[in-house]
């Protein structure tokens, strides 16, 4: 249920702000350090997204073969492959070292 | 769709119109793709199929789409993972203030206009060179992405349905490249590598002290305090990049 309304109002904000960008006249977004600050957010926000999703479990700080898995990513990323292989390569080094080793 | 004769000089814009319609399907059949990651890893984070794809028909964005399941399958609160999410998708409205001048819609085809305002979009749009290329590469990417988008989802979800234990088959590690893979691309701009690079101790920091889902909102603080710092003279140059539509298509 509370899936639901995550799904909904994300939804609903990520519209809106679409939304925004055609309707809002230019001047009031056009602050040029308004558009840095917006132009910095997704930088900030996934390098955020990278370290929680590789090295967090919960509220901890965790190593694992997740690790592993974008150490592969950001080769497969530095050799310019498609963004579909480097999921794939990710996965598949995570799965390996687990099978292989057992550990994380 | 907007493919406006022109009566002066046919021959010199029949061909940009049909190269910015080539240019918006390959981009948006590429993108596409990897919707089938993210309905994989939506299922293996907890989302039921109707969800994930739920989240591809209203949400429309991949970044924002890979926050909310991330935040969600790692724990975080619904205010936390609606937050991160929508924190990520606060650069589309600067590529509404992009598009808007050239695509010159109104009423209900501005409303969808909007809908399909993202990255791709707007980037195949905007590098066209005259306004009814701009148009056709606008509305050909938006539409192509999101048809396939959501068709990925579907395929990806019912996938990781399929798949069982999300950790046996590396879905967890997935996720961390699916983010890196949409930052790398930001990464080549220098004020972005440094505000990445200061977010992610942060969040690293703050992952044992704070609840679930905070260290990603809290890396936002860090990208405004960067962004609303006084100019110093000769960084200009390095802004323009980073609000360009992102090459992470």
């Amino acid at each position: 249920m509370s899936t639901w309304v995550a799904v909904l109002a994300a939804g609903a904000i990520a519209y809106a702000l679409k939304l925004a960008g055609h309707l809002v006249p230019a001047r009031l977004l056009e602050h040029p350090r308004a558009r840095r600050a917006g132009a910095l957010l997704p930088a900030a926000l996934l390098a955020a997204l990278v370290v929680v999703q590789t090295a967090s479990d919960g509220d901890r700080l965790v190593a694992d073969a997740r690790l592993v898995g974008l150490g592969v990513a950001a080769v497969a990323l530095a050799l310019r492959a498609p963004f579909l292989v480097v999921i794939v390569a990710a996965a598949a080094a995570a799965a390996g070292v687990r099978a292989l080793t057992g550990w994380g | 769709m907007p493919a406006d004769p022109s009566r002066t000089d046919p021959p010199r814009t029949a061909g940009p119109v049909r190269s910015a319609r080539r240019q918006g399907l390959s981009v948006g059949v590429a993108t596409a793709l990897y919707g089938v990651s993210l309905g994989a890893l939506a299922v293996a984070n907890g989302l039921s199929v109707a969800q994930a794809c739920a989240t591809s028909l209203l949400i429309f964005s991949g970044g924002s789409q890979f926050a909310l399941v991330g935040v969600l399958g790692g724990g975080g609160s619904v205010a936390a993972a609606v937050a991160a999410s929508s924190l990520l998708g606060v650069r589309n409205a600067l590529y509404g203030l992009q598009v808007g001048p050239f695509l010159r819609v109104r009423g209900a085809r501005r409303l969808l206009a909007a809908h399909l305002t993202i990255d791709e979009s707007t980037a195949v749009g905007a590098a066209q060179g005259t306004d009814p290329a701009r148009r056709t590469g606008f509305w050909v990417t938006g539409a192509t992405v999101f048809v396939g988008w959501n068709l990925a989802t579907l395929a990806g979800a019912l996938l990781g349905d399929a798949l069982g234990d999300p950790r046996r088959w590396g879905l967890d590690a997935a996720a961390a490249a699916a983010f890196l893979a949409l930052l790398w691309p930001r990464l080549r701009q220098g004020q972005a590598a440094a505000v990445a690079a200061v977010a992610a101790l942060v969040a690293l920091l703050l992952v044992p002290v704070v609840p679930v889902g905070l260290p990603v909102v809290a890396a936002a603080l860090v990208a405004a305090a960067a962004g609303l710092r006084p100019e110093r003279p000769g960084a200009r140059t390095g802004e323009r990049g980073g609000d360009r539509a992102g090459e992470d298509a």
